[in-house]
């Protein structure tokens, strides 16, 4: 009998404490109104607090705090990625990922394991190589690695000859790592809420209020809000919000599914990724392996499951780790991924002035999520573009000036 | 499964097709803008709720339109191409199939 954890859960020394406040009434005018409490928009407000001291500022959310893709992504974060723009970026989130647990005093359950992203072809093994020279060029730790290596990273990897699609090597990103991603919304929502910004969960806008090409306010089911600028960090939901403000996105909203089996021994160290097979996996703390694939094949605003998708992924994962075939799938589910035509975000101004954007995250979003509170809360406090986002603006598409990040992106292309 | 009701071949399973997205009119390339065919190239409707797009049924190269509701998953309706366009110049398919 667990007699001292009874004792501990009826003891008054041991209050529980509430985490953030309960959700207030609005006010009729903010300095920030934030679309979105998920990962993205709750860093920006923490950062506009903790960074710039601006506190006024309301998170605005149709659900619950953190119930988007932040809660429906595979947490991996890596920032082995192949322009360099994109490199640097990511690295500064995965930078500021490593010390989050610390900086929050929450923890997020970081955990190092190395990320193998697996090369089947020659072709898929020339890219590995251009990425890790772009890698070690800007002081990531990515390599190329040979079977017999793979075979000590990851000893569990099916690296038999005598399947479909041979492993021929891998790059190597010893950064790697995964997080439990709710505790990143619940983190940054608490610090945030702890300086002054205001939470306002199961408030929807309905109209974004528009006057002289400027953002002016967000019209909510629980009443209109005015505010000095609008930030939309709202994934799957980007093109309807843009839409309230009157202008369109190069983003198509597509169901990306994943799924959980059943707890195991830990035996997976790494976070294996293989673009031919469209698979990724690993191991939580839990013991359950979490594995995704490709986007659906269509679009859709809907987090529904299909059995295609299980038993696709299934086929594929079963060539890696042939062992499995007997495990449980526990659960799965779905996040709306607002796909771009280059796999790189949309980040900075709109055309309407005072509306921010942080869209475009497809399936690649929970990894930048501390660089995206970091960078959008500058472009809000200072009203210009940092450098660091400036490759990710809108504007780009209409100079043709396309990201070429679909390979170290995604998979399932 | 899915069904999708291919006009030429009945119902399939869907993942026979690539949908091939949004029915728009092409602007004439060498009449507009750069920046109008950006946009026409890059900027997405994305609508929630019912749509008409391009669908392609692989095995048989058969390009056709369906209605789809993109809230509830509904095929609504789908029917040759021939029923709204007249001639393929001026328009066609989005040409972006995708997997």
């Amino acid at each position: 009998m667990p007699f001292g954890l009874i004792k501990y859960g009826l003891s008054r020394r041991y209050p529980v404490t509430r985490k953030f406040p309960a959700r207030p009434e609005l006010k009729p005018r903010y300095d920030v109104v934030i679309i979105g409490a998920g990962g993205h928009g709750l860093a920006t407000a923490y950062y506009l607090a903790k960074h710039h001291g601006i506190t006024n500022v309301a998170v605005v959310d149709k659900g619950y705090v953190g119930g988007g893709n932040t809660a429906r992504n595979t947490a991996i974060i890596r920032s082995n990625y192949l322009t360099p723009e994109g490199v640097r970026f990511y690295d500064a989130s995965l930078r500021l990922f490593r010390d989050l647990s610390h900086e929050l005093d929450f923890n997020i359950m970081y955990s190092e394991r190395g990320h193998l992203t697996l090369a089947h072809t020659e072709a898929a093994l020339r890219t590995s190589r251009w990425r890790a020279e772009v890698n070690k060029h800007l002081d990531v730790d990515s390599e190329v690695v040979s079977p017999e290596e793979i075979a000590r990273i990851e000893p569990t990897l099916n690296l038999s000859r005598d399947v479909r699609y041979p492993i021929l090597g891998a790059l190597y990103h010893r950064p790697g790592a995964i997080a439990r991603h709710d505790a990143v919304a619940w983190g940054y929502a608490i610090g945030a809420a702890e300086r002054g910004v205001e939470i306002h969960p199961n408030t929807e806008v309905t109209g974004i209020l528009v006057e002289g090409g400027t953002a002016t306010g967000v019209e909510t089911t629980r009443g209109t809000v005015r505010c000095g600028c609008v930030v939309q960090a709202v994934a799957g939901s980007s093109g309807l919000l843009a839409g309230m403000a009157g202008f369109k996105l190069p983003i198509r909203s597509v169901p990306l599914q994943a799924c959980v089996s059943q707890p195991l021994k830990p035996f997976l160290d790494t976070i294996v990724v293989s673009g031919s097979l469209h698979v990724y996996i690993s191991q939580s703390a839990r013991g359950e392996l979490v594995m995704g694939g490709a986007t659906d094949p269509y679009q859709l605003y809907s987090t529904r499951s299909t059995l295609d998708f299980t038993e696709g992924l299934m086929g594929h994962v079963l060539e890696l780790f042939p062992f499995l075939g007997n495990v449980n799938i526990l659960r799965q589910w779905a996040g709306i991924a607002d796909m771009t035509p280059d796999f790189a975000p949309v980040m900075g101004v709109s055309p309407i002035k005072n509306h921010y954007l942080d869209a475009g995250w497809g399936t690649w979003g929970f990894k930048a999520t501390p660089a995206c509170g970091t960078y959008m809360s500058e472009l809000v406090a200072t009203g210009r573009v940092p450098g660091m986002i400036a490759p990710f603006a809108l504007e780009r598409f209409r100079r043709f000036d396309q990201f070429g990040e679909r390979g170290a992106a995604s998979v399932g292309h | 499964m899915k069904i999708m009701p291919c006009p030429l071949n009945g119902p399939r399973n869907i993942s026979e097709f690539v949908c091939g997205g949004d029915v728009v009119d092409r602007p004439d390339p060498t009449a507009c803008g750069n920046e109008a065919w950006a946009d026409y190239v890059f900027m997405q409707d994305n609508a929630a709720g019912i749509v008409r797009e391009w669908w392609y049924h692989v095995a048989t190269a058969y390009w056709f339109i369906a209605e789809r509701n993109t809230i509830t998953d509904e095929i609504v309706r789908t029917y040759p191409a021939s029923e709204i366009y007249r001639s393929a110049e001026g328009s066609g398919p989005d040409g972006r199939g995708r997997s």
